[in-house]
């Protein structure tokens, strides 16, 4: 469970505050599946590495699991981001000079998984993503869905709880992106909380529930049968 | 270990042994991305080279020029006088090593030395090296030609059989004495007395083992293999002699004594001083010069050479992290803490070293078995302790100057490193 309280992120540009996170209050429960949505510049890439834990936030508490994370050294943040939490990035941050499945493995490296139970892990979860016959190939050698279904593969082979998508469509054409989407939402149905941000209404009315931001702050949070504007 | 078990946080056995995989496992990872850096990987592996193959050659060097010199005076008596050729002007100074000879000091020099009444004996000598075979062993090793003298001058006992036969120096006589190593190398436990040995296109009868003697200050007399000098002349096609050793009968006249050699060469060379003629307390003196220059130039040279690789290391180590500014952040957010960030860089910066030391040191190697074919007469071979030393050096230079490279990796933010505009999509 996750819970945002009074949550702020300023970025200081030139003499300017940005406030990119304005005093957020959120709560997340397991197992949901967001969409996060809004104009350019409203936040929500922020937001998402707040929850991922790659960002500290200004001002401000985030809880994860009813832990307060301020308190978290970097170390163990770390270990939380490698063991629990998946990101999905819309430009797919592979690295170049590794094949799909080395990209895929290396949560598990980092993990200090065994080599064989490794190869085990990956050799199925590259066939569940229909993947089997590129695991050899170089990011640059696939196809922009095979690059994001690469990503995802290694966003969920620690099997996490919280799986994040900034955009994970944005690069793609539409048949690749609702592939792209329906293999979230079946992770989803296995029981990952889904946090997704996209720009495409459509994308982000297959979610339960539905942020919306603007000027870092949530104006809109839609579930079925309930809306709330603040 | 201390390392090894930091990374892995607490310890139990299974943690331990995770922490481990997961080091392996990441050099492992790593050593696959240098590999597939083939600029950078190779302009590092190229600047370690360089430094290792600069203090392996000029210690190989300066330690043949050692060995060479000490040879000349070790274990000679005060009453023996060397006589090179070409004359050295200034006096006082370093004695000509190679010897830019105007003329050939030959046998029969030797030979008219010998006759003058206040020398006891002469040794000539033409050392080289050369392949030493016997059935289908076979190996390198440093040859003197020289004569029965020559054994009681340098104070080389006999194990086994007799030193060289006494027979005029002019005359060639298919015997060799053998020092104890090389007679083990070749022989193991087999009898090595009366067998033959090939050397080059000659074939010797083993007549004597030297008495086995630690290595001393100058050459290994335990590896040598001591000739008839005709002999040598022949293999070694070679006229003139290297060496004079003049045994005087007393020291009384010195100096009376010198000019009658001296005096008798310039007679037998048309009126030409052409040789040099040292004693041993002017070589020592000379030899202490020389020891100084060489071991400051190498030191020099060697220290400036690492510094250039060690800032070489250091400027492509931080181009590399900001190359690999995304990939870095990425491995932040897959959970990869930052020391461990820090290690991979660091142990990339060792494989690249110990890489290159290699193929530094392999070069040297090389460099300086050609060197020993051109001049057979110095033994040009790096000490052990250069050789270990420059591996260190290179390690500990890569590692001192990816440091500040592998500390600013990191502490990058990962967030930060991931919104890196620079680098393009992959
Ligand atoms: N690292 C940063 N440094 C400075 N300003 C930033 C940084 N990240 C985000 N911002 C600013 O914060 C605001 C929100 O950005 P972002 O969360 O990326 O928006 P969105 O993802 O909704 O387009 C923007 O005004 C952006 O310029
Ligand atoms: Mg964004």
């Amino acid at each position: 469970m996750i819970e945002l309280q009074q949550l702020c992120r300023d970025f200081l540009i030139g003499d300017q505050t940005v406030h990119a996170l304005d005093h957020l209050d959120l709560t997340i429960d397991s197992g949901e599946y967001l969409s996060v949505m809004g104009p350019s510049g409203s936040g929500k890439s922020t937001l998402l590495n707040m929850l991922g834990l790659l960002d500290r936030p200004s001002s401000g508490e985030y809880l994860l699991n009813t832990q307060v994370t301020s308190s978290l050294k970097e170390e163990q943040r770390a270990a939380l981001r490698r063991d629990h939490i998946g990101f999905v990035f819309q430009s797919y941050h592979l690295l170049p000079r590794l094949t799909a499945r080395e990209n895929v493995e290396l949560p598990l490296v980092l993990a200090g998984v065994a080599p064989k139970i490794r190869q085990a892990t990956v050799d199925e979860l590259l066939r569940r993503l229909d993947l089997s016959d590129r695991a050899a190939h170089n990011p640059s050698q696939l196809s922009g869905g095979q690059r994001q279904r690469v990503a995802i593969g290694r966003a969920i082979i620690m099997e996490p709880d919280l799986l994040l998508a900034d955009e994970p469509t944005g690069n793609l054409d539409s048949k690749s992106g609702l592939e792209v989407m329906a293999l979230l939402e079946e992770l989803n149905a296995g029981g990952i909380t889904l946090l997704v941000v996209t720009h495409d209404e459509e994308m982000g009315a297959r979610a339960q529930r539905r942020l919306h931001m603007v000027d870092g702050r949530i104006n809109q949070d839609w579930r079925p049968g309930r809306t709330e504007r603040i | 270990m201390a390392v090894l078990t930091r990374i892995g946080g607490p310890v139990g056995p299974k943690e331990y042994e995770q922490a481990l995989m997961r080091v392996y496992d990441l050099l492992a990872f790593n050593f696959r991305v240098i590999t597939r850096q083939r600029v950078r990987s190779i302009m590092l592996l190229i600047a370690i080279a360089i430094g290792v193959l600069a203090i392996n050659l000029l210690t190989g060097i300066g330690e043949g020029g050692k060995q060479f010199v000490l040879g000349e005076f070790n274990l000679l008596g005060k009453n023996v006088l060397i006589m090179l050729p070409g004359k050295k002007e200034t006096t006082g100074g370093i004695p000509p090593l190679t010897g830019e000879t105007t003329r050939d000091l030959t046998l029969q020099d030797a030979q008219a030395i010998l006759r003058l009444a206040e020398v006891s004996a002469v040794a000539p000598l033409i050392p080289g090296k050369i392949e030493i075979s016997h059935g289908r062993l076979s190996r390198e090793a440093f040859t003197l030609g020289s004569n029965r003298a020559f054994f009681e001058m340098r104070q080389l006992d006999i194990a086994q059989g007799s030193i060289l036969p006494d027979v005029p120096m002019d005359q060639a006589v298919a015997v060799c004495i053998i020092g104890s190593k090389l007679r083990r190398e070749l022989f193991g436990n087999r009898p090595a007395l009366g067998q033959w040995l090939r050397a080059g296109d000659s074939r010797f009868r083993v007549v004597g083992i030297l008495k086995d003697r630690g290595q001393g200050l100058g050459l290994d007399m335990n590896d040598v293999i001591i000739i008839p000098v005709a002999s040598a002349q022949s293999l070694f096609n070679t006229e003139g002699l290297f060496r004079i050793f003049i045994e005087l009968r007393n020291l009384h006249d010195l100096d009376k004594s010198r000019d009658r050699i001296t005096d008798l060469l310039k007679n037998r060379h048309d009126g030409e001083e052409d040789v040099t003629l040292i004693a041993q307390d002017s070589l020592l003196t000379a030899f202490a010069d020389i020891l100084d220059t060489m071991t400051l130039t190498v030191a020099g040279i060697a220290a400036i050479s690492m510094l250039v690789a060690g800032i070489l290391i250091m400027n492509v180590s931080l181009i590399a992290v900001s190359q690999r500014t995304r990939e870095i952040g990425l491995l932040k957010a897959l959970g990869l803490p930052a020391r461990t960030v820090r290690i991979i860089f660091l142990s990339e910066a060792a494989m690249m070293a110990t890489a290159g030391a290699i193929i530094g040191l392999l070069i040297s190697e090389l460099a300086l078995f050609l060197a020993r074919r051109v001049y057979p007469a110095v033994l040009f071979d790096t000490p052990n302790w250069a050789q270990v030393g420059s591996f260190i050096v290179a390690i500990v230079t890569a590692l001192v100057f990816s440091a500040i490279p592998a500390r600013r990796a990191a502490n990058m933010a990962p967030v930060d490193a991931l919104l890196d505009k620079k680098a393009d999509q992959a």
